[in-house]
């Protein structure tokens, strides 16, 4: 059996890709599908934290997680859209009308 | 009767109410004669409530109206004394006769019932000013004959002139207004109630001749605002402005008086202080001198007896100064008479003349308006101090009893000798340039007598100016045992009794007066050059009379000019730059703030998505190195 530690590892090279992708990325799909990356690392450290202290709570948590994230996703994707429709762009910078 | 004593103050008060909201619909002749009526009514109803004290001993009553804040003894009260009743009968009954007397002479106006609801008011303040039971209801009163002043001395607010004197009408008595009120706060504070029954029954036992002082000069300032003594008789020359009727009403006969009476009222607290009383008395002998000389060089007619009358009300303070209080209302009342009497006359011919006002341009009116000419004639004689008339009874009493004072009291006695004098002259000399000599009128003038509804007040006048002095005689002092009731609690300063002093004293007072009218009879029974001449023989002193000791210009100079400047700098200096500056200042700190912080807000999510990172970052970092 793999060490949970590597796992963790695993979770936070992914999160820290997400976090990269958010910060350096503008067009919104792929921003959005970073934020999903981000979303798995964090279940996957709740699934093998939970494997590790023996506890189900953990995995019962990432349901729920998954669950609301299908839900986020067809919500946030139908934003996209919109946006693209309107706008025949989809990079992030060119929505700042909402600026100081 | 006592029971029906409110309705004295409710009557006018209605029929001001009345001609406030109907006037517009009514005729002229309609809405004078029910003001008229209003005031007539008080009169008669005032005369039958006063019947007890004529047989003397009679001390009065209270009665309570109404409770309005019966904690600080300020109630709707009427106290019904001799005092009150005396100038309740003087206030009502020279009141109609000028009510009357307006009727005629308003004629034509475009604002007729307009005059006549201030004139109404005006009686109902003045009515609940001498009839109050404390000292709240005499302040209301008080502000209230002062808010008519300035409506009817502004009467005629298009001309630019009468605007200005109202305006300087109010804001003078503020001034005066003032000193009273912090008086009625020390009475407050010293007595816990403004009641006069609780006032001046304990003042004896309770007051401090130090404190007794501070409240006596302060109700001086309010009264010499009110009453028109040095320093702020200014108001009262420039109030001539309002119409004839009002001068003579108001600016005569009684709300000028205000201050006389509440002194005498307040008689009680001046016995405790004499440094408050010679005071008043001094104040009051020069304020008659200096005014007097005024009057010598005025021309305008109404000027003269504007003058004449800042100096009889000095001779009053003289009067209440010397504690002399039967005398100071003595001449109050004849003054009321006989100045009621002149001011209606000049309105008389003033209307004659078609509002022509320079006695130099006058003259031999004798023959076109004998009515008028007569009354005044008699009027000149009274207030000249020609025995039998009123004004000798009175005037000699005051100077009597000054006289009989002593000590500092003695040279204010030789002043008033000679304003006695001095007003001899200059009332004979306007008599002489009206009515004598020869007509000197534009000729686009017609003078004629004035319509009966003027004349007979007129005449009404002129009998009481006569006999009017008759009730306070060394032989019959009937007035003094009228009013004794009101000052029994007090020290009173009579004049000295029987003897060869009274007789020298009086020969005296009537040599003053026939001295002033013989030389003012020798100097203007001349030509119109011969007596110029005269004039010009006093040299510069003429020009400084007539234009009365420059006073405006240095209360222009001195208070008015800084005066502006000082509201001008609080207006637009200190209200616009501090207080409006620290306002906007304000505003403008959080606008610039706002400013600043929203160019945090860049719209870039990435921004936001590092300072997101940073923070969760924090907390992690200090999660991990065991922080709570």
């Amino acid at each position: 059996m793999v060490a949970s530690g590597w796992y963790m590892g695993l979770a936070a090279a992914l999160f820290t890709i997400g976090a990269l992708g958010i910060l350096l990325r503008r067009n919104a799909l792929v921003m959005f599908m970073c934020i999903e990356l981000m979303l798995n690392a964090v279940n996957l450290t709740l699934i093998s934290a939970g494997r590790v202290m023996n506890d189900l709570n953990g995995q019962v948590a990432v349901f729920f997680i998954l669950v609301v994230a299908a839900a986020e996703v067809v919500v946030g994707l139908a934003i996209i859209v919109a946006i693209f429709r309107r706008r025949a762009t989809a990079s992030v910078d060119e929505l700042s009308e909402l600026h100081g | 009767m006592v029971d029906f004593l409110w309705l004295v103050i409710a009557l006018p008060l209605a029929g001001a109410v009345l001609l406030h909201f109907f006037g517009r619909y009514m005729k002229e002749q309609l809405s004078g004669w029910l003001a008229s009526i209003a005031i007539g009514g008080a009169f008669v109803i005032a005369v039958i409530a006063a019947i007890p004290f004529f047989q003397g001993g009679e001390h009065g009553t209270v009665i309570l109206l109404w409770q309005w804040m019966p904690s600080i003894g300020a109630n709707l009260e009427i106290l019904w004394d001799p005092l009150a009743a005396l100038m309740t009968l003087v206030v009502a009954g020279v009141g109609a006769l000028i009510h009357v007397f307006a009727i005629g002479y308003m004629h034509g106006d475009e604002r007729f019932p307009r005059f006549f609801t201030y004139l109404n008011l005006f009686a109902a303040s003045m009515l609940t000013l001498v009839l109050a039971g404390n000292y709240a209801m005499l302040f209301v009163g008080w502000e209230l004959v002062g808010l008519c002043s300035y409506l009817l001395i502004g009467y005629w607010f298009t001309r630019k002139t009468a605007a200005a004197a109202a305006k300087k009408a109010f804001v003078v008595n503020r001034i005066g207004d003032f000193g009273f009120m912090v008086a009625l706060m020390l009475v407050f504070t010293t007595f816990g109630t403004l009641s006069y029954s609780g006032i001046f029954e304990r003042a004896g036992a309770e007051l401090s001749s130090g404190l007794a002082t501070a409240i006596g000069l302060l109700i001086l300032v309010g009264a010499a605002g009110k009453s028109a003594q040095i320093p702020l008789y200014v108001w009262l020359p420039d109030a001539m402005e309002g119409p004839t009727p009002v001068s003579a009403l108001i600016h005569a006969a009684t709300m000028v008086t205000a201050g006389v009476y509440v002194i005498a009222r307040s008689a009680a607290i001046y016995d405790l202080s004499p440094v408050a009383l010679t005071t008043v008395a001094t104040i009051g002998a020069f304020t008659a001198i200096w005014a007097a000389s005024i009057a010598i060089a005025q021309r305008d007619i109404k000027k003269v007896l504007a003058y004449s009358t800042v100096s009889q009300l000095g001779y009053m303070f003289l009067a209440v100064g010397t504690t002399a209080y039967v005398a100071g209302i003595f001449h109050l009342m004849t003054n009321a008479f006989f100045k009621a009497l002149l001011f209606l006359g000049a309105g008389s011919v003033i209307h004659a003349m078609s509002d022509e006002q320079d006695m130099r341009k006058m003259g031999g009116l004798f023959k076109k308006m004998p009515t008028t000419a007569i009354t005044m004639g008699i009027a000149t004689l009274a207030i000249a101090g020609i025995p039998p008339l009123a004004g000798f009874w009175s005037k000699d009493e005051i100077l009597a009893s000054v006289y009989a004072r002593g000590g500092w009291f003695s040279f204010l006695w030789i002043i008033g000798l000679v304003t006695a004098l001095v007003t001899a002259f200059y009332m004979t000399r306007q008599w002489v340039l009206v009515f004598l000599g020869e007509p000197r009128w534009d000729e686009d003038k017609h003078p004629h007598e004035s319509p009966r509804v003027m004349t007979v007040p007129l005449i009404a006048l002129a009998l009481l100016s006569v006999v009017g002095g008759l009730i306070n005689t060394p032989f019959f002092t009937t007035l003094a045992r009228f009013l004794d009731p009101s000052f029994e609690l007090v020290d009173m300063q009579l004049p000295p009794e029987g003897g060869l002093l009274v007789t020298v004293l009086a020969g005296l007072a009537v040599l003053a007066a026939v001295g002033g009218i013989a030389v003012a009879l020798v100097s203007y029974r001349r030509p119109r050059e011969r007596w110029l001449d005269f004039e010009q023989g006093f040299g510069p002193l003429w020009g400084t009379w007539e234009a009365a000791y420059r006073v405006d210009d240095l209360y222009g100079a001195t208070l008015v000019g800084p005066g502006k400047k000082a509201a001008e700098l609080a207006a637009f200096g200190l209200d616009l730059k501090v207080i409006d500056g620290a306002v906007n200042g304000v505003g403008r700190l959080v606008r610039n703030a706002g400013a600043w912080t929203r160019t945090l807000q860049t719209g870039y999510v990435r921004n936001y998505g590092v300072l997101f990172l940073g923070g969760a970052l924090i907390i992690v970092i200090w999660l991990v190195a065991g922080g709570m």
